[in-house]
């Protein structure tokens, strides 16, 4: 029997990067699924920056916790209308401050969880941040997103 | 005694766990090294790398400064020291380091094309960062002052567990956000047994260049409230100035190219304070 994949419902893939640290990857991505969930659509972000997890905290729901459900993680739901779902490290945390100092495999293991446990549902739209660099995270995130249907990847950068 | 065997027992379980660590061994001909990091990207790690360097350098004639720029994904230290080019090769196969302003300098940015993305998993990064630290002919150095990359991950392992570290000076802004990730870093250098010599305060404040009003655009006093709850201290303070990003931009950093003014003021005291706090050097 094929396992319903928990990304089958989801109907187009963002990825947010920049390569330079600080540009307003989160920040983007976070307004960014706001304005489309006053568009309408219902939004998931995924944080793989397992290093410096900003979203709960921009959206105000760092005290939140996962559970699980018969397919996976679920994801931490937002608003009156739950209609944006987030997953983020910040959430498996046992406090917000504790450092993520893991070298590349335990992370490749973790975003593969993250693109392939969490019960995302039917999404519009999943927004993915990535952390600054070209590394572990990105290519894990893509490799582990290849199979699925990766609209494309945003460029965020600053004058300087 | 049972104390005393839990003692022995932990004492064996270090000993084993530490087995496939990498010894700690100091960089041939480098008295002390100072690392700069953030945890969080964008906060002015690279601009302070420079400039800390430069003023160390300026602070005392005698003394030889190195940079190292440990940033593999996103070498900033060619543009902003304006050095360009392929290092050469010593005859024992060693990489010479580009000087400019009396800095030896070295950085991934020499080695590979300046638009080539690094898209390395962290194996491979480790294994550049050890050729990046052991690889290159320093010389004699007093302080090798090394520019980290954002985040808490290899690079930041690598570098702690390969060589001893006088200090670390973490750089971030007084947002909220950057404020998570610095108290990140802190609580990293702490894991792996790095002295925190405080924090840098970065675009504290922006004056407007016409009517002088103040505005604290990343917020007031975030990296005071954060040093009071590490119990570390506040090396300095920079405010967010135009003059400050532009002379990194065009390779000329303000401590060598406006040294009177008040950014440059800023970051020689930075100097001083990490000089104050650093142990005796060794001989």
């Amino acid at each position: 029997i094929a396992e319903r994949s928990n990304l089958a419902g989801v109907q187009h893939i963002l990825l947010v990067l920049s390569g330079k640290g600080g540009v307003g990857k989160s920040t983007l991505s976070t307004e960014l699924a706001l304005a489309l969930r006053s568009a309408g659509k219902r939004v998931g972000i995924l944080d793989v920056d397992l290093c410096g997890p900003s979203i709960p905290r921009m959206l105000r729901v760092q005290d939140s916790a996962v559970h699980q459900c018969d397919s996976g993680w679920v994801p931490v739901l937002l608003g009156q209308d739950k209609a944006i779902a987030l997953m983020s490290i910040g959430f498996l945390l046992e406090r917000p401050d504790d450092a993520v100092v893991w070298r590349g495999p335990k992370k490749n293991a973790l975003i593969k969880q993250f693109v392939s446990d969490v019960a995302w549902g039917d999404l519009d739209f999943l927004i993915v941040d990535t952390p600054p660099g070209t590394s572990d995270e990105h290519i894990s995130t893509v490799e582990a997103l290849r199979p699925h249907q990766l609209l494309g990847a945003i460029l965020v950068t600053t004058p300087q | 005694s049972s104390s005393s065997g839990d003692e022995a027992l932990r004492d064996k379980r270090a000993r084993i766990l530490s087995r496939g660590l990498p010894k700690q061994k100091p960089i041939e001909g480098v008295k002390q090294v100072v690392v700069v990091a953030s945890g969080k990207g964008g906060v002015g790690k690279s601009t302070t790398a420079v400039n800390i360097a430069l003023a160390l350098a300026a602070n005392d004639s005698t003394k030889e400064v190195g940079l190292l720029d440990a940033d593999i994904y996103g070498p900033s230290i060619p543009k902003m020291m304006n050095l360009k080019g392929n290092p050469e090769l010593t005859p024992k196969n060693l990489m010479r380091p580009l000087k400019n302003y009396g800095i030896a300098c070295m950085s991934m940015g020499f080695l590979i094309e300046e638009t080539a993305p690094v898209v390395w998993r962290g194996l491979m990064v480790m294994s550049a960062v050890e050729k990046l630290l052991r690889q290159v002919d320093w010389g004699q150095l007093d302080y090798l002052v090394i520019d980290m990359p954002p985040g808490t991950g290899d690079v930041q392992l690598s570098v702690s567990q390969n060589i001893p570290i006088a200090g670390a000076v973490i750089v971030s802004t007084p947002q909220d956000v950057a404020l998570l990730d610095a108290h990140k870093g802190a609580e990293m250098f702490r894991k792996v047994h790095v002295p925190v010599l405080g924090l840098v305060q970065n675009m504290s404040v922006f004056q407007c260049p016409k009517c002088k009003h103040e505005t604290h655009i990343f917020g007031a006093d975030g990296v005071r409230d954060l040093a009071k709850t590490l119990g570390l201290d506040i090396l300095g303070d920079v405010p967010l100035h135009v003059n400050i990003r532009e002379t990194c931009d065009s390779g000329q950093p303000v401590v060598i190219s406006q040294p009177q003014s008040d950014a440059a003021k800023a970051y020689l005291k930075i100097a001083m304070e990490i000089l104050k706090r650093l142990p005796v050097p060794p001989a």
